[in-house]
């Protein structure tokens, strides 16, 4: 971004998002959060540390600790929005997205639609995404269900500006967004802390700023092949394109911050540049966000491509334990540096 | 506990008058081929909504089920607004996006319905916590059908509503059947508002042919909920006349039951007492009868002029900002 203000201060991704609703929460006061475990004296402050120290701030009305009722949860949310409320909901592991379907799928998702626009549901969900050797119930990157739900927007931020920023948007969006945190990404400190963890940290406006939906993110530029990634995916792009940089092959590297609405005509652009496309996806692979991204991108640039386009994603099997398996089972800069060289032998 | 007031009375006659009739011609005209959709409706039941309706306030709220046309009419939407929409014409109260089984309109306190079994009670919970933060006074009726109480939704929402004190009321209209199953095979208890106990709130099996009584048992609740005091379990006991949905032959149940519930039925009953206490005449009664009729052919005639959607509006109201704007 160009146009960044001046006082700076250099944050996690989970003290962005923490200023993100520290900030929309004394700006508006239908703002507040609703959730497992976020304000109870001496807890955790949500599963990541995400609204610690909220509750102290602004009380446990607005900080609100729930039953484990991930249903409860996303329908209150839904009905408090209708109400005329801005709630921040969300659940300790994304994989929990799935108690709460029919409250995300069939009612926030529908409601305007089944109303003929007389009512909106201006409300957020947030999910932990990622695999981190918590096994198959806890490590699921569900993004890819959501897009394919008319009616909700999805957010992946992979930056601390980008965090602060697109979930302010988040907040103030008429529409439902579920909004997917990198359990990789957070920088979660003490006992919070995650083995294995990137924690990218980076300089986050002190003031107020938004991040808009829909305009990508182009994180390094480059000349011979377009890689698009999201959340952790867009971090090792960036190591792949590293390490190819030094065999003389220069990758451009683009994270499109929300899946929903896509930013098609960045990476179309891109491609007319580079004429190649890898999409690196930690979802898996059989219906995933890498091949809707695909379809998408062929439709709309398929003359500037010299080289199928590749996908490189998690297999179809669900998240393995062992950290062996774990990591074959994650996309990393290795499996990007391959996919790299494959479309590139096309030239 | 004392009768409300005559006007309200003659109110309340008209409403279940307007549901009835609104009931028994749509599905004349959807056997004609007339009107598209599917139908599933509420004949028998409206006292339910209609003593739990005439005892809340202008701005309170109520959300239905996949049985919503009383529901609706009992709050406020117009027979026109009802019509079109079942027509799937553009001036219907969804526009046409909703049909028989999404009726609503938000200005009069009416939310869409929601057609998933249960899945709007965590919603009407949802709401009633929006109200309470925002203290706002305001109290939503969040009817369910005996099948509701077995699902998980039911478990999620009430136990919210219960921790919270939330300002909304349960009802749930027992009909003894959820679709053709009855409600004694799918649970152990003989009085579904037993569930109440589970949640620490107060649960009430009313007779849901009597709408004062209904209305009554409504009122109480509304009362506890408003004062901050929580939700209530309000169980009505009563009957669908008709079948579950347009193709269902009732073969499931006997004459002699169906029989048995229309003796009881609760719009003839109304009228009677009404009459037997002064507060009106039997012309009176068959003066409003006449009046709904002639309501409900206007609203045809409302609804079979309007305009159809245009295919590709089919493409908005999916955000609130549409694409390419």
């Amino acid at each position: 971004m160009t146009d960044q203000p001046q006082a700076t201060k250099k944050m996690s991704i989970a003290e962005a998002l923490r200023e993100a609703i520290r900030e929309e929460m004394q700006r508006d006061e239908r703002v507040f959060c609703l959730g497992e475990d976020i304000g109870i004296p001496g807890g955790f402050g949500g599963a990541f540390t995400v609204t610690l120290g909220l509750s102290e701030e602004f009380g446990h009305e607005r900080v609100l600790d729930t039953p484990i009722s991930e249903a409860g949860i996303a329908g209150a949310a839904v009905g408090a929005a209708l109400s005329g409320m801005r709630p921040i909901a969300d659940v300790q592991y994304a994989d929990f997205l799935f108690c709460a379907m029919d409250q995300l799928v069939n009612q926030a998702a529908k409601m305007r639609y089944m109303s003929g626009g007389k009512v909106s549901v201006p409300m957020v969900m947030r999910a932990p995404s990622g695999a981190t050797t918590r096994a198959a119930q806890h490590g699921q990157s569900p993004e890819s269900f959501f897009i394919h739900v008319p009616g909700v927007k999805v957010a992946c931020p992979s930056t601390a500006y980008d965090a602060k920023g697109l979930l302010k948007t988040a907040i103030r969006c008429d529409d439902p967004v579920l909004f997917f945190e990198h359990k990789l990404l957070y920088g979660s400190k003490g006992m919070r802390a995650e083995k294995g963890a990137l924690s990218p940290e980076g300089e986050v406006p002190l003031e107020d700023y938004t991040v808009p939906f829909g305009k990508a993110a182009i994180r390094r530029e480059g000349t011979d092949v377009t890689i698009l990634g999201k959340l952790m995916t867009v971090y090792r792009a960036l190591a792949a394109a590293e390490d190819l940089a030094e065999e003389g092959i220069s990758c451009e590297v683009i994270d499109p911050r929300t899946l929903v609405p896509f930013d098609v005509e960045t990476v179309a652009q891109s491609i007319r540049k580079t004429e190649h496309l890898v999409i690196v996806d930690e979802c898996p692979r059989t219906g995933g966000w890498a091949g809707e991204a695909a379809a998408v991108l062929q439709e709309a640039a398929f003359g500037s491509l010299d080289a199928p386009i590749k996908r490189v994603t998690a297999p179809d099997t669900p998240v393995p334990f062992a950290p062996v398996m774990e990591k074959y089972y994650i996309p990393d800069e290795d499996d990007v540096k391959a996919a790299v060289r494959e479309v590139l032998r096309w030239r | 506990m004392a009768d409300p007031s005559p006007d309200r009375m003659l109110h309340m006659y008209r409403q279940m008058q307007r549901i009835r009739q609104f009931e028994e011609k749509v599905n004349q005209l959807f056997l004609e081929g007339r009107m598209p959709g599917t139908l599933h409706l509420y004949t028998g039941q409206e006292a339910c909504a209609v003593g739990v309706a005439e005892a809340l306030d202008e701005d309170d709220w109520v959300v239905g089920t996949h049985r919503p046309h009383g529901h609706a009419i009992a709050k406020g939407v117009t027979l026109d607004d009802m019509m079109a929409e079942l027509f799937a014409k553009s001036t219907g109260c969804a526009r046409g996006y909703g049909g028989s089984m999404h009726v609503g309109d938000p200005a009069t306190g009416v939310l869409p319905a929601i057609a998933i079994v249960g899945g709007n009670i965590p919603v009407a919970s949802g709401m009633a916590l929006g109200f309470k933060m925002q203290k706002t006074g305001q109290v939503i009726a969040c009817f369910m059908g005996d099948g509701a109480l077995n699902e998980g939704a039911f478990h999620e929402g009430v136990n919210m509503a219960a921790i919270w004190d939330l300002p909304v009321v349960f009802v749930c209209e027992n009909n003894l059947y959820g679709a053709s199953t009855p409600v004694d095979q799918v649970t152990r208890l003989e009085k579904l508002s037993d569930r109440a106990a589970g949640y620490g709130i107060p649960g009430e099996t009313v007779d849901g042919m009597d709408v004062l009584t209904v209305h009554g048992a409504a009122q109480r609740a509304v009362e506890r909920a408003r004062n901050g005091d929580g939700p209530t379990l309000l169980e009505c006991l009563t009957y669908r006349f008709v079948g579950h949905s347009r193709s269902d032959t009732r073969s499931y149940r006997s004459r002699d039951e169906e029989a048995e519930w229309k003796a009881r039925d609760a719009i003839p009953r109304l009228a009677a007492h009404m009459v037997e206490r002064g507060i009106t005449t039997q012309d009176e009664v068959d003066a409003i009868a006449a009046e709904v009729a002639a309501e409900i052919e206007a609203s045809i005639e409302f609804a079979e002029s309007s305009p159809s959607p245009a295919p590709e509006d089919c493409l908005k109201y999916v955000f609130t900002e549409e694409a390419g704007q």
